[in-house]
């Protein structure tokens, strides 16, 4: 009997002594956290993604609370977020853009074809260092998917050798064109009406040999457009988004259809 | 006996025997020549001729433009046709100069004239090295001037000519070496004049015995320069492996040759500079092999610099008829670049065109599996660094490990590893892939 209750006894004082011993160190060592930060965290999407330039959404919120990042930092953010954001942050909203992947290229296997046999990492990265010309257009997309494999949102496919983007789920957070070896992807804004889809900076007839769905550098676009949006450039048509009034009328004239509604 | 080597290595069946006996032929272009302006390591050179310019045999087309960059010359006669973009072996459109060959081959003045190298200083010898244009033949297309000018020359123990050619199927170096052996010795004598405390020596592995006779008997009676033959072993021509052979001294990181007080250069740079410094003949050809199972008659040619692929395989006779050739290399199998194309020119730097009718790394791709850790990739690996774990890293795009734990960056790219491994991994290219995005982030 006596045993049983001096180890009772002893484990009791042991325990209130660790117990005494956590609370000290609990005040010692207390790390003070921004009870802001969870809230803000909480509004952010939680893909890590990194398309803030922040190591993931954690890193975000920290950020966006210390100041050194803007409340609308998170491209992926919807404006309503942003606005919850802002709120906690006590500051005023700031009006986002909402932005999406464009792919400059609509070079699939059936306008395009294979000029030779890549064996080796199914990458486009890899693919371009290997310095072979898997395509016989030089400028258009590989669809090896690194874009796919980048992409957090489950929004780019290569479909029958060329990548697309899916707008719905795509969130606009660039980490595609961050990795596109050819340059191929642009953020635009999703309201955007039209955009070329081909990057093809070769001549005229040395497109029209490679791909059927390439610029030609006509420009037959800029003298129908009528609000002077079209420029060719290096024998590739731009659009000023700005100044696109979305009538279409170039996207008939276009002979190779590379003009594309969004 | 068994000779001396370097630790590491692997034997590749050598494919020599295609085109080891055949002598060398000079074969003259028929078609334009394209000059591209980076064929050299460094900044690309500044053109100084025009469009509609008349030019002649060894003119100056494009003059050095900064410290770490090389002339080119013309090494045909004719009219300048354009300054544009062109393809070029690396599969990018860089800017060329093309001449409209007239077939005549007028030299230019001067081009030609004996001089002896006896009176001639230091400097003026480097001079005329760097006027002919002349970078590492051998395949890295370092600008040979400066390789020849370090800081300490007092200190350079070995200037070593590099005849190892341990790549398979390239046999120019050896038939150079079989013809040209005086020649080669007077050229490397004439390194050895800007470096006093030095010896030459002369590197030549044991599967070229008559290249290794031919270069002792031009040694007979010369001072300082000897010749060394080793272990048939590859990657025995790497620099790496050379000074380790040579000197018994191991590169550190970031050390370059000269630190080890060793210079290395290729037996065709070695008789470039003898042309250049002798007889006033800028670079203007180059010995060149054509080889493999998909060549009707492989051969070593002396052609000009900026002859189109397609031309030299034509020389060659062709694919032979019923054959299916299945990959064209620019270079030799281990370390070669896959041409998708042949209308591209020859720089001075590649030595050798190889068409082979199986696919290797189609084949090594339908087999491949995942990693054994067999460890034989860390076996054969002349830098003594680790294939298995810089794979993991580089696939995981862990670049800071890649870089600063395993040292990745210090790999040649000798292709060792993915010759040797039984799971067939593409080892090399993930290398070649970590390398160069990691330098991509360096830049920014």
């Amino acid at each position: 009997m006596a045993g049983i209750v001096i180890a009772t006894l002893i484990v009791g004082v042991i325990g209130l002594l660790i117990g005494a011993a956590l609370v000290a160190a609990g005040k010692k060592f207390y790390v003070e956290v921004d009870e802001r930060e969870a809230l803000v965290r909480e509004c952010l999407p939680g893909n890590n993604c990194g398309g803030c330039g922040q190591a993931g959404c954690d890193a975000a919120a920290a950020a966006i609370v210390k100041g050194e990042a803007e409340v609308n930092v998170c491209p992926v953010c919807s404006q309503e977020a942003v606005e919850k954001i802002s709120a906690i942050m006590g500051v005023d909203a700031a009006a986002t853009v909402k932005k999406r992947a464009f792919v400059r290229c609509l070079g699939t296997c059936e306008k395009t074809s294979v000029k030779c046999n890549y064996v080796g990492i199914h990458d486009c990265r890899s693919a371009v260092l290997s310095g072979l010309s898997v395509w016989e257009c030089d400028y258009g997309c590989l669809g090896f998917g690194s874009c796919v494999e980048a992409c957090a949102f489950d929004a780019l496919h290569v479909k029958e050798g060329a990548a697309v983007v899916d707008p719905e789920k795509c969130t606009g957070c660039g980490r595609c064109a961050a990795v596109c070896p050819k340059n191929l992807i642009e953020l635009i804004r999703s309201d955007t009406k039209a955009a070329v889809a081909c990057s093809s900076r070769a001549r005229g007839p040395e497109v029209k040999k490679v791909c059927a769905a390439g610029c030609l550098g006509c420009k037959l676009c800029t003298k129908q457009c009528e609000a002077e949006a079209i420029q060719v450039e290096g024998n590739l048509a731009h659009i000023d988004y700005e100044k696109c009034v979305g009538c279409e009328k170039c996207m008939e004239k276009c002979p190779a259809k590379v003009i594309v509604r969004l | 006996m068994l000779r001396k080597t370097f630790q590491g290595g692997v034997h590749p069946a050598d494919g020599k025997e295609f085109a080891r006996n055949v002598p060398y032929r000079t074969y003259l272009p028929k078609g334009d020549l394209v000059f591209p302006l980076n064929q050299h390591i460094g900044k690309p050179a500044r053109p100084v001729v025009q469009k509609g310019d008349l030019v002649l045999a060894g003119q100056l087309l494009a003059e050095a433009d900064g410290f770490v960059s090389a002339n080119i010359v013309s090494s045909c006669s004719g009219k300048v046709k354009a300054l544009e973009n062109r393809k070029t072996v690396a599969g990018l459109s860089v800017p060329c100069i093309v001449v409209e060959n007239d077939s005549s081959y007028t030299l230019a003045d001067g081009v030609g004239a004996e001089t002896d190298a006896a009176n001639l200083t230091g400097q003026e010898i480097l001079d005329k090295i760097k006027a002919a244009g002349i970078i590492g033949l051998g395949g890295a297309g370092f600008p040979t001037h400066v390789k020849l000018a370090p800081k300490n020359p007092q200190e350079i123990e070995y200037v070593i000519a590099n005849g190892a050619e341990c790549e398979p199927y390239i046999t120019c170096d050896d038939q150079l070496m079989r013809t040209k052996g005086s020649e080669i010795v007077e050229g490397l004598k004439i390194m050895l004049r800007l470096f006093p405390n030095a010896e030459g020596v002369i590197l030549i592995e044991e599967n070229k015995p008559e290249a290794i006779k031919a270069m002792e008997q031009a040694c007979v009676g010369q001072e300082r320069v000897r010749v060394q033959a080793v272990q048939t072993k590859y990657p025995q021509g790497g620099e790496r492996s050379i000074i380790s052979v040579v000197a018994g001294k191991h590169l550190k990181l970031g050390m370059l040759p000269a630190d080890a007080g060793c210079v290395v250069d290729n037996v065709a740079t070695v008789h470039a500079i003898y042309r250049a410094v002798c007889k006033s003949e800028p670079v203007m050809e180059r010995g060149f092999t054509v080889s493999g199972d998909g060549v009707k008659s492989p051969c070593n040619l002396m052609v000009r610099i900026g002859t189109s692929f397609s031309e030299v395989l034509l020389e060659a006779g062709g694919i032979p008829e019923g054959v299916k050739a299945k990959k064209l290399l620019c270079g030799g199998p281990m370390m070669g670049i896959a041409l998708a194309s042949l209308d591209v020119p020859i720089c001075k730097n590649n030595n050798a065109l190889t068409v082979l009718c199986t696919d290797p790394v189609e084949e090594a791709q339908k087999a491949q599996t995942a990693c054994l850790r067999c460890g034989r990739c860390n076996q054969v690996c002349p830098l003594g660094l680790t294939p298995q774990m810089m794979a993991v890293a580089a696939e995981k795009k862990n670049y800071e490990r890649y870089e600063k734990k395993l040292y990745g960056l210090e790999c040649i790219a000798c292709g060792s590893c993915t010759y040797i491994c039984p799971a067939k991994r593409p080892l090399m290219q993930l290398f070649k892939q970590a390398k160069a995005e990691i330098m991509a982030a360096k830049r920014k």
